[in-house]
């Protein structure tokens, strides 16, 4: 009973002294400056923050990148009032007033509740249009996005499988 | 005591009709323009005083409630520095106008000494009744204000956004909307808006 206990010990010892050693050349692997890709800078220089970008405000639909992506704002939102006494988003965008905004209608889904059920209003989970609901900017990127459209998958795929 | 009040007004207006006895005509004229200079330049000066932000934001209900908000808007800093003072939307520029407004003012001096909205739960509680005034005061005068600097001849509505060409090109061209019929809320937060149309 003894021995097992000791050794049980050891071997944790041993363990913990491994992961130790482990991270520590972890740490070593990676430079300061690679871990602060997106500041640019290394982690105790503050860098000067980039010129700020114009917000696109072309007012023209873009296409969505995959079925369920929220679409994205086109136009500038600076100033609008979203809190408890107003949502300035739905003076355009509520049902009543796309007649005269000539704005898309919110889904039919920002009005139901978790239920599934039909309110008369938005729905108080859907209420904060910026949650999901973003402005886009000129911007260059700062990581690569190399994400693959599901459609061009599929093509691809079906082209593979004509080669054969 | 009406006849004693009589008997003093018509005494008055004897003094009043009787020719100087003691002082020239001259000294008269004179005297009454240099007198009329500096009551009507006192008068003005001290208008001009109360029509300045200095003022306004005196009431710690206008420095921490409206002019806070004010701060964080386009018509206080932007790119060019070229910004609105309280008077500049709030006061007719118009010396008639301007007249009528310092009377209605009579009332907010009154709400000061009463301390209608001198915390911020008051303020809050009133929010709605003061931006309809606000509303009702634009709507009526065609959104004078505004105008005095966004003169609607001098749009370019090639350097608008397509949305809002659209709109100032119909809508407002044609009169059927004001100015502040659709930018409510633009220097100050909105109250609660249940039932305001467009909202």
């Amino acid at each position: 009973m003894k021995t097992v206990k000791l050794v049980s010990i050891a071997a944790l010892m041993s363990c913990s002294f491994a992961i130790f050693t482990g991270s520590a050349v972890a740490a070593d692997a990676v430079s300061d400056v690679k871990i602060a890709t997106l500041r640019e800078a290394p982690l105790n220089v503050e860098p000067t923050p980039p010129a700020m970008q114009k917000v696109s405000n072309t007012d023209v639909k873009q296409s969505r990148n995959y079925p369920m992506q929220p679409p994205v704002i086109p136009h500038k939102i600076d100033g609008y009032q979203v809190d408890l006494k107003v949502n300035k988003c739905m003076a355009c965008h509520d049902r009543k007033q796309t007649t005269d905004s000539q704005a898309p209608m919110v889904s039919v889904t920002h009005y139901m509740d978790r239920e599934n059920n039909f309110l008369a209003t938005l729905s108080p989970r859907r209420y904060f249009c910026t949650q999901c609901h973003v402005p886009q900017l000129e911007a260059k990127l700062l990581v690569e996005n190399d994400f693959v459209d599901m459609d061009h998958l599929i093509e691809a795929d079906s082209n593979k499988k004509a080669k054969h | 005591m009406i006849a004693k009040l009589l008997s003093i007004l018509k005494k008055g207006w004897t003094v009043l009709r009787k020719p100087s006895v003691h002082y020239s005509l001259g000294f008269l004229t004179l005297g009454g323009f240099v007198a009329g200079v500096i009551f009507w330049g006192g008068f003005n000066t001290a208008l001009e005083v109360t029509n300045q932000e200095a003022f306004c934001i005196g009431c710690h209900e206008m420095e921490n409630n409206v002019y806070e908000e004010l701060k964080t808007t386009i018509h206080f800093t932007n790119r060019s520095g070229v910004r609105a003072t309280c008077p500049d939307c709030h006061v007719p520029h118009n010396w008639t106008d301007k007249i009528a407004r310092k009377m209605q003012a009579s009332k907010e001096v009154w709400g000061k000494i009463f301390g209608t909205i001198n915390t911020r739960d008051k303020f809050e509680a009133k929010r709605r009744e003061l931006a309809e005034h606000e509303w009702a005061r634009l709507k009526a005068n065609d959104s004078l204000e505004c105008r005095n600097c966004h003169n609607f001849d001098y749009m370019d509505f090639t350097r608008q956004s397509s949305r809002a060409a659209k709109m100032h090109s119909t809508s407002l061209a044609s009169g059927e909307k004001t100015c502040i019929d659709c930018h409510k809320g633009i220097a100050h937060h909105l109250p609660d808006m249940k039932g305001v149309s467009g909202f």
